[in-house]
């Protein structure tokens, strides 16, 4: 048991208990999603204790030597006091600069942060709208090649922020932006390595950054695209894909259709099904996997089982709860993300 | 001094090739695959580490007791010496597959077999 004192408040956290789950038990005001590390959106700072190491891992050095870390990954041994984080130190501005409506339901969106963003294509950023809703996307640009952020956005029937972006924003508007974060993303070194990319809707934004990525970086193993989507009408951006894949003799492209009757140049069937069915040896090859988290979740265990190790398979981080908890119980159907 | 168990099968270098493969192994056999399937494949290989740190004689905060509460729900479920006896199998498998000295497994096998009764919750 460690006793911790948040925003002069002072609460129990009990033993095995998770500084963030002991906070949340005391309905205290605390921001998080994932619960496992990987969102930091949890991130808040200690003013007097010890955290224990693993609380700081995927946290930025010089963060973590300010004493900020993750609440859901830390489980105290001591009495701690922490305060919320300072905002300004995690969220900087961004001034939306381009939307471009694809199809009735994805639209892209390029964004300009303030303060020029270190990051690899199919990392993520959160974004937060100026009412505090905070949303997870992931990044379609390429640093090298691109000027600015890129995020594809899926309409959902009752999505806050994915509706605010197709109906209200328009260039000029502001937002706050956090991040980069995640691991999806292409490690360049091994260039013969053959790598298997999956996605399903918006799930192609980090696939493709990754992709356009690694062609750039001169990558020579091959490099196979399947983008699954129900409806052809999901399967955006597939003009752009394919020229790309004309120009790059190690590019393949497999745009998949899983409901009704496949129509003209999609493969019948899921994006994942194909992928597996078309490449069942993956010993020694790297796999991206985004989208539908059921997707992602049995993608994964099948790409392992046909021999990639778990570090070479890079799946979208993504657990889907509302970030603010105070909306947890809000309805939405899906998340903003898909 | 001699180097421990652990050092001379390479520490955690060893560790991180063998999880892999063992994990798949284990997954692969319909005799036990269903107490290790998990959504969270992030945290059930860092459990695999664990075990396999154990059993290469390396440093770990385990000790019997924790071993009993850890396999305590799975011997609720039916956990046997059956079960025991594939996991050691598939251990040994593993390590034959990375080319390991026979001594070398051999010893691993015994730190393993030498947590039977407190796995199996006797
Ligand atoms: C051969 C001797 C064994 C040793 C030394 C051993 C060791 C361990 C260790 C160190 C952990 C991690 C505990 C934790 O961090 O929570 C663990 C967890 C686990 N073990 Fe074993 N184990 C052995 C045999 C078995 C067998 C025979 C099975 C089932 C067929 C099994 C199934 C599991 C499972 C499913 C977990 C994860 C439990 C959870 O998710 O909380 N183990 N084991
Ligand atoms: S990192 Fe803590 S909730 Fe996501």
């Amino acid at each position: 048991m460690a006793e911790i004192t948040y925003k002069d408040a002072a609460h129990v956290c009990e033993d095995g208990e998770t500084v963030l789950d002991a906070l949340l038990r005391a309905n205290a005001d605390i921001p998080y999603s994932c619960k496992k590390g990987t969102c930091l959106s949890c991130m808040v700072q200690m003013t007097e204790g010890d955290v224990p190491q693993d609380a700081q891992k995927n946290i930025r050095p010089s963060l973590a030597q300010q004493g900020y870390f993750l609440a859901c990954m830390c489980r105290p041994s001591g009495p701690l006091t922490i305060a919320q984080a300072d905002d300004a130190v995690i969220y900087g501005r961004a001034i939306v600069t381009g939307i471009d409506k694809m199809t009735p339901d994805v639209c892209r969106v390029w964004l300009r942060p303030s303060t020029p963003l270190y990051y690899r294509a199919g990392q993520f950023v959160n974004i937060r709208r100026d009412d505090g809703i905070v949303r997870s996307y992931s990044l379609a640009s390429v640093p090298r090649l691109d000027r600015e952020l890129e995020i594809h956005v899926k309409r959902m029937p009752r999505g806050e922020m994915s509706n605010w972006f197709f109906d209200q924003v328009t260039p000029g508007d502001g937002l706050d932006l956090q991040g980069p974060n995640g691991d999806c993303f292409y490690v360049p070194g091994t260039p013969d390595q053959n790598l298997l990319l999956i996605g399903t809707g918006t799930g192609l934004a980090p696939l493709l950054g990754v992709v356009r990525d690694a062609l750039d970086a001169g990558h020579t193993g091959n490099i196979h695209l399947y983008h699954g989507s129900r409806e052809a009408t999901g399967i955006y951006l597939a003009d752009e894909v394919r020229a790309l894949a004309d120009t790059h003799d190690n590019f393949h492209f497999a745009p998949c259709v899983s409901g009704s009757a496949a129509a003209g140049p999609f493969r019948a069937g899921r994006a994942d099904e194909a992928a597996f069915a078309d490449h069942p040896d993956l010993k020694g090859w790297s796999v991206f996997i985004c989208g539908y988290p059921a997707m992602v979740n049995a993608a994964r265990k099948t790409a392992f089982m046909a021999g990639a190790t778990l570090p070479n398979i890079h799946a979208d981080p993504f657990d889907f709860r509302d970030l603010r908890h105070e909306a947890r119980d809000e309805v939405e159907d899906k998340p903003d993300l898909w | 001094m001699t180097d421990t168990l652990y050092d001379r099968l390479g520490g955690e270098a060893a560790v991180e090739a063998a999880v892999d493969i063992f994990y798949r192994k284990v997954l692969s056999d319909p005799s036990i695959s269903d107490f290790f399937d998990t959504t969270d494949m992030d945290e059930q290989r860092n459990k695999q580490k664990a075990f396999l740190t154990m059993a290469f004689g390396g440093p770990n905060e385990y000790i019997g007791k924790d071993l009993r509460e850890a396999h305590a729900p799975l011997v609720e479920k039916g956990l046997n010496d059956s079960h025991f006896d594939a996991v050691a199998g598939h251990l040994d498998a593993t390590l034959r597959e990375l080319g390991v000295a026979d001594e070398l497994i051999g010893e691993v096998l015994a730190i393993a077999g030498g947590t039977r009764d407190d796995v199996l919750n006797r």
